[in-house]
């Protein structure tokens, strides 16, 4: 047989620490919404993983109903980000300090 | 015997290709400091998980991986990045230096509590199951459980989306109107 379930977890694990790190790290908004797709993926590969080892399809549906999510979730950052651009505001999730009540 | 064996070290070789593609890119996003090299690598990342899918007999999930991610959602990314153009007043990294120390460490710890936790929880029951049937992740399989089991979150799923293209255009669109009665933000 081919590499267990534990294999694609700690793949998984990395992903998901990777985009953690590039959330925390990056100022950019385009490239923490990336990161964030990152951890969505990593979060996807666990579910899949476990899906194939319990033989259970839910996990797939799962993942697939997260990639919804995901989808949604880019529609409205990268409008947010198009709206940042369009009045002129610096593209640095530092300064978007305004957006008090 | 030997056929058995040349197939299990192909699926080893996939698998290892697939999984540091995977990483490597996964660091080229984080890392990259040009946004349109980032959403490149992503692609990439993207197809790379689509292959580990597919040798988690995920088919389905593997094409609409395929498809929504690389296809649609990268398009818009690199609609939007080209569009928004080069600029480079954001910082690589800002603020303080505790705060890159913060987020490495933050980071670090939540690798190790994913590994420990795994590792505590589950590693007894992590063994490779041997066998999934062919309808295994196929779309007839997908469909019926979407259709049966999971009806609600199917048709949730589908508010969500209405729900987010509906608010996509609203915060794409741009009236003079608007405008007016929102004059700094």
């Amino acid at each position: 047989m081919g590499p267990g379930v534990s294999w694609y977890l700690a793949v998984a694990g990395f992903l998901f620490a990777t985009g953690t790190l590039g959330v925390l790290l990056r100022r950019n908004p385009l490239i923490v919404l990336l990161s964030l797709e990152i951890m969505l993926n990593g979060a996807d590969l666990a579910l899949i993983g476990f899906a194939r080892n319990l033989r259970d399809g839910d996990g797939q549906i799962f993942a697939l109903a997260v990639m919804a999510v995901a989808a949604s979730e880019v529609v409205v950052g990268l409008g947010l980000v198009v709206a940042l651009n369009r009045k002129r505001i610096t593209l640095d999730v530092d300064r978007l300090n305004t957006l008090r009540g | 015997m030997l056929v058995a064996s040349a197939g299990n070290v192909l699926v080893w070789a996939a698998w290892m290709a697939a999984a540091f593609a995977c990483l490597g890119s996964g660091v080229a996003v984080v890392s990259f400091s040009n946004p349109f090299y980032s959403a490149l690598a992503l692609i990439g990342n993207l197809g790379s998980l689509a292959v580990l899918y597919l040798l988690l007999s995920a088919e389905f999930v593997a094409a609409a991986q395929v498809l929504v991610y690389a296809g649609a959602v990268m398009v818009m990314f690199l609609f939007v990045i080209a569009y928004i153009g080069p600029r480079s007043e954001s910082p690589w990294m800002g603020g303080p230096s505790w705060q890159a120390v913060g987020a490495v460490l933050a980071a670090g710890a939540l690798l190790i509590e994913i590994v420990v936790v795994i590792g505590l929880k589950a590693s007894g029951r992590l063994s490779h199951s041997e066998h999934v049937g062919a309808a295994f992740g196929s779309p007839a399989t997908i469909g019926r459980l979407f259709l049966t089991d999971h009806l609600l979150a199917f048709e949730i799923t589908s508010i969500v989306l209405l729900v987010a293209a509906v608010g996509g255009v609203i915060l794409g669109s741009h009236s003079r109107r608007s405008a007016d009665e929102v004059p700094s933000l």
